[in-house]
Order: structure tokens, then C-alpha cells, then sequence
């Protein structure tokens, strides 16, 4: 089906903005014919968010494309942060990790961060997946049309702000910022919000949120659950303790599965103002409990050499850590240590945020208390340190279910995290 | 010889021997190895994706459910278009995912001189009969002939 388009978009198409920018339309409206787009749509948020933070050698296309836009003068009008860097060197890595991440690996960082200074990026800060933050600024509100693409940022404006966005791939995100119009279909559309999915939570205790988010993302994939008994456990307020549970719990949707919104029973925007409407007739359902978590726990791979191996890094903060996850886990590892008869954390431990997050963090008091601990904090993304070959073979141990499934990482939840880093795991 | 009629995403016509990944290819892990360290026969880089795994993907037919994985993937498909280390023609036996969509739109729109077929919906009777090494042929109208 042909997209109908305005005569703005028309022009556009036909050159009158030039032969680049007619290309980005054209790429646009292929995109949405692929998905049945009957029109393209005004994006309406006030910033742009891009996926692609890394100067990676591997994709120097990406960056010859980059220069064609630059070079057209067609960058877009809306401002945009970026996801986060890919190199910190506050982050423990070895002199030969280090060769690989500045010789081999990263060697257009320089250049790219340019690049990305000429297309609209907002400022220094900005690189980070959490960009929905207060302290970075880039929240969309309820009902405006994005063009974003990175998958956890995706589903929190999606599910917790209720902002509509496709989940798109890299570029795709740049050029329907440039253009201004995205396709209308899927996630964009009342009737691909509605869910195919119920989900009943039964569990006996508050359910691990990447856990959780791991068992819901891989039964029901791309679709869009509809969760009740949530509630229950993390309340009927999006406060910062929900925010950041759902924070994490729907990278783990969106990374374990392919899920770009879900809705929550008596919290979420959607699921408060319309309710049970929202789930489609013969809507399948998957019951929770407490066996069940474990069971999908259990059916991880461990794919470290060595399944015994003493590890020798933390990560934290995929996606990055808010605020109120910093001082939480300060006073846990504090107590953690304590408990433990020890003053540092056992494993070099890493808890990662937006650099606005960090600033505002240095700013309280809980920040020396952390620094006291020997956690180190930084702004990298952990996916990107793990790219590098030689930190895929070191076992690395996360919390984060995004951060396990991309890499050779080892899933622990919370509780075991903390163990691990403030006493060392003893029964491994 | 078995025929199967797809939906045309990418139009084109070729004809290459079949590679078959039962799971949904990680386009990130699958390919960035190869396109990091020039390896231009783009060896399947993803350990959790074991019909893949190590096998040559440039030329091939490229036989799949769908793609995941990061949302980089249309991108890197993109990258390896414009290297010139991608599949001969890639078939979906299930509807398109937008992150493989983008990949096969920008690399038709933006790469001038490489051709990769697109062939989505092809059903889930494709994938179980074409096996590693059967010669495809992909005709203009979305048509897919697989011969043992």
C-alpha cells in the first residue's frame, strides 16, 4: 500500500528541499510501506534521542553517510542526546584491552563526536541510554511522536510516559528527526498499543525486575503484554522507586524479547486511563509465580570458559542508574560490607549513569560514602566495553539482563550481586 | 524442487546456495566481528547462534524467522551492504522485523551499486524444508525455488 502523502512531504519527495533530504523522505516511506504506514506523521517531541554513541572502525559507512547529510546541510532541527560513550578510562581495563579499545576498535571516536556536534547534539552530557532522566532532560511527554531507536529508551517513553515511538534501528532514528515525519504503524497507532498479551503476576515476593522483564520479553517477543498484580509490589505512583524499577525491568523486555511498550495494571499512563480495554480479545495469557522465575533464571547459559571462575569486574547500570538507585545501592553495599567484615568491595565493581545523573550524585553526601566503598562510578556503556574480544573472555558478573544477553556476562540478581561484590561469592 | 511465494521487500533476482539459521539472527553479533577485523567472507560471529556460528554468510541465501538483537541492526546490515560483505538475498520465513526492514531499505536506498534481495513471509514450511547448501532462486515477483 502507497503511503498518501501531504503536499509538503510530496515536495520534499520530488527535491525541493534537495536531492539528500528527498532521499531521506524516500527512506522513510519505504520503511513505512514495509508495515502498511498509510501516512506519515510529525514528530513532536522536543528532542531527538540517536542509538549510535560508538566511533566504531566496523561501521565507517555509517559515518560516510553522516558526512552526505553534513555536507547537504540537512541536519535536523531538533537538538538530540545519544547513547552513552563507549570509553571511560576510569573503567578498570588492561594495557592490552586498552590497545584494542584505542587502536582497533574505537579509532572513529574522535571523529564521530564531531560529527555528531554538526547534526544538533546537545551538549557534552548528553551521551547516555537513560535519557528520559530529569537531571539529563530529554522526557517526552504523554502522546508525542518520536523517532528513537534505542530499544530500553524506547519502551520507557512508550509504556511509562506514554510517548509513541516505533522501535526503530540506528539512522532510521536520525532521519526521521531530519525529515520531521515518521511513518504512522505499530506502536504509533491505538490499535498496536493494545495488548495480545495478559500477564498475571503471582508471586510471593516482589519479583526481581530484570527477571521478570527477562520472562515477559521472551514468551511474549514483540507484542505488547498487559501486566496485572504488579501493583501489588511496586504500588499505583510513578514515583522514583517505580520509574526506575520499570526502567530496568523494560530493557529487559525489549532485550530478552522485542518488546516496545507494555502497560501496567493500575500504574502505567495507558493502563490508569483505559484499563483492561486495552487488552485485545483472545488475548493469550502467561501466569508468574515465583517457580517460574526461576526456572527462566535457571535456563540462562553460562558461557564463560571457566563456569567457576572468581570474577574479575561488576557492572551495574545497564541501563544507566538513576539517581535514587545510586544512593539505594550505597547504603546496601555500605551495610553489604559491614555484614561482610570488610572495607572495599572483593571485585572491581563499576555503576554506571548519565553524567548528569553523576553530577547530581557528587552533589550528595552518599557520593564519598560510595567512593569509600571503592566502587568506581562512570559514564560508559558497558555493552560497548564488552565488545572488545579480550573482555569477552573475562568473566564478568551484572545484574543487568540487557548486559547478559549481548554479552559473555553472568546474570546474578541483586541480592547475589551484592553478596558477590562485598564478601565474594563462596558456594560458586 | 519446492516453490515458495514470499512478500518483495528488496526486488531481485539471484540465485545462491542456501544458508539456514533456525533462530533469529543477531545482526550486531553476527556481523560485527567480520566487518571489525575485514574479514570479507563475513564469518558468522555469534557464539548463541549455533547453525551460524563460524559459517560464511557473503553469497549466500541467507534463510531466517527474523532478526534481533540490538537495535543497531538495521545499521550494521546497512555497513555490511556498503562493504560489500552481505548475503546474496536474505528470506524471512516470517513477516519482516522493523530493525531487518530498515537495514534492507537503507542499504536499497542509499548503497548505489549492491543488489540484496529481500524476500519476507515466506511461512514456516520454508524454513523447515530448505536446508544448508540447497541452491535458491529468488525471482523478481518474490518466488523462491529451492532445489536439493
Amino acid at each position: 500500500m502507497a503511503i498518501l502523502l501531504n503536499e509538503e512531504q510530496q515536495a520534499i519527495l520530488a527535491g525541493s528541499k534537495g536531492e539528500t533530504m528527498a532521499k531521506v523522505m524516500r527512506t522513510m516511506i519505504q520503511y513505512g510501506e514495509i508495515f502498511g504506514a498509510e501516512r506519515m506523521v510529525p514528530v513532536t517531541s522536543k528532542y531527538n534521542h540517536l542509538v549510535t554513541s560508538f566511533g566504531l572502525k566496523a561501521m565507517t559507512a555509517v559515518y560516510e553517510l553522516m558526512d552526505k547529510i553534513i555536507a547537504a546541510g540537512v541536519a535536523s532541527e531538533q537538538k538530540f542526546t545519544v547513547d552513552p560513550r563507549p570509553l571511560d578510562k576510569n573503567v578498570p581495563a588492561t594495557l592490552l584491552q586498552k590497545a584494542i579499545f584505542n587502536l582497533a576498535m574505537y579509532t572513529k571516536q574522535d571523529e564521530y563526536e564531531a560529527q555528531l556536534k554538526k547534526l544538533g547534539l546537545l551538549d557534552d552530557k548528553s551521551f547516555t541510554c537513560t535519557c528520559y532522566m530529569d537531571e539529563v532532560g530529554n522526557k517526552p511527554a504523554y502522546g508525542e511522536v518520536l523517532s528513537w531507536a534505542e530499544s530500553s529508551a524506547v519502551v520507557y517513553a512508550n509504556s511509562v510516559l506514554g510517548a509513541r515511538c516505533n522501535r526503530n534501528s540506528g539512522i532510521i532514528d536520525i532521519m526521521g528527526s531530519i525529515v520531521g515525519y515518521v511513518p504512522e504503524f505499530g506502536l504509533l497507532t491505538d490499535e498496536g498499543r493494545r495488548a495480545k498479551w495478559v500477564v498475571r503476576i503471582n508471586t510471593e515476593k516482589k519479583p526481581e525486575a530484570q527477571l521478570l522483564g527477562s520472562a515477559i520479553g521472551m514468551k511474549v517477543m514483540e507484542d505488547v503484554p498487559y501486566v496485572i498484580g504488579l501493583d501489588k509490589w511496586i504500588g499505583n505512583e510513578l514515583d522514583d522507586a517505580a520509574c526506575t524499577y520499570l526502567k530496568d525491568f523494560g530493557a529487559a523486555t525489549a532485550s530478552n524479547g522485542a518488546v516496545g511498550l507494555y502497560h501496567i495494571d493500575g500504574l502505567t499512563p495507558e493502563a490508569r486511563e483505559f484499563g483492561e480495554s486495552l487488552i485485545l480479545e483472545g488475548a493469550q495469557e502467561y501466569v508468574i509465580d515465583d517457580a517460574e522465575l526461576e526456572r527462566v533464571k535457571a535456563s540462562y547459559p553460562v558461557i564463560w570458559k571457566n563456569k567457576n571462575a572468581k570474577p574479575k569486574l561488576c557492572f551495574m547500570g545497564c541501563p544507566h542508574m538513576s539517581l535514587e538507585q545510586l544512593k539505594s545501592w550505597t547504603v546496601k553495599v555500605e551495610e553489604g560490607l559491614k555484614a561482610a567484615g570488610n572495607k572495599k568491595v572483593v571485585i572491581p565493581t563499576v555503576f554506571t549513569a548519565s553524567p548528569s545523573v553523576l553530577e547530581a550524585f557528587e552533589a550528595t553526601e552518599f557520593a564519598a560514602r560510595l567512593k569509600a566503598t571503592g566502587v568506581i562510578t562512570s559514564y560508559i556503556c558497558p555493552l560497548m566495553y564488552m565488545n572488545n574480544p579480550l573482555c569477552k573472555s573475562m568473566p564478568v558478573i551484572t545484574s543487568s539482563n540487557k548486559l547478559r544477553t549481548y554479552t559473555s556476562a553472568r546474570y546474578y540478581t541483586d541480592d547475589e550481586i551484592l553478596v558477590e561484590i562485598t564478601k565474594g561469592g563462596k558456594n560458586r | 524442487m519446492k516453490q515458495f511465494k514470499g512478500r518483495v521487500i528488496a526486488a531481485g533476482e539471484v540465485t545462491a546456495p542456501a544458508l539456514v539459521s533456525h533462530g533469529g539472527l543477531n545482526t550486531l553479533a553476527s556481523f560485527q566481528k567480520a566487518l571489525q577485523f575485514g574479514d570479507k567472507k563475513a564469518t558468522c560471529g555469534d557464539q548463541n547462534n549455533p547453525d551460524l556460528y563460524g559459517k560464511q554468510m557473503v553469497g549466500t541465501a541467507l534463510c531466517l524467522p527474523q532478526t534481533i538483537g540490538s537495535t543497531t541492526g538495521g545499521m550494521v546490515l546497512y555497513c555490511a551492504c556498503a562493504m560489500k560483505r552481505q548475503p546474496a538475498c536474505m528470506l524471512f520465513s516470517k513477516p519482516i522485523d522493523s530493525l531487518a526492514a530498515a537495514g534492507a531499505v537503507l542499504a536499497d536506498v542509499w548503497v548505489d551499486d549492491v543488489t540484496m534481495p529481500v524476500i519476507d513471509s515466506l511461512g514456516e514450511e520454508f524454513l523447515d524444508y530448505v536446508k544448508d547448501g540447497m541452491r535458491i532462486t529468488v525471482d523478481l515477483d518474490g518466488t523462491v525455488t529451492v532445489e536439493e
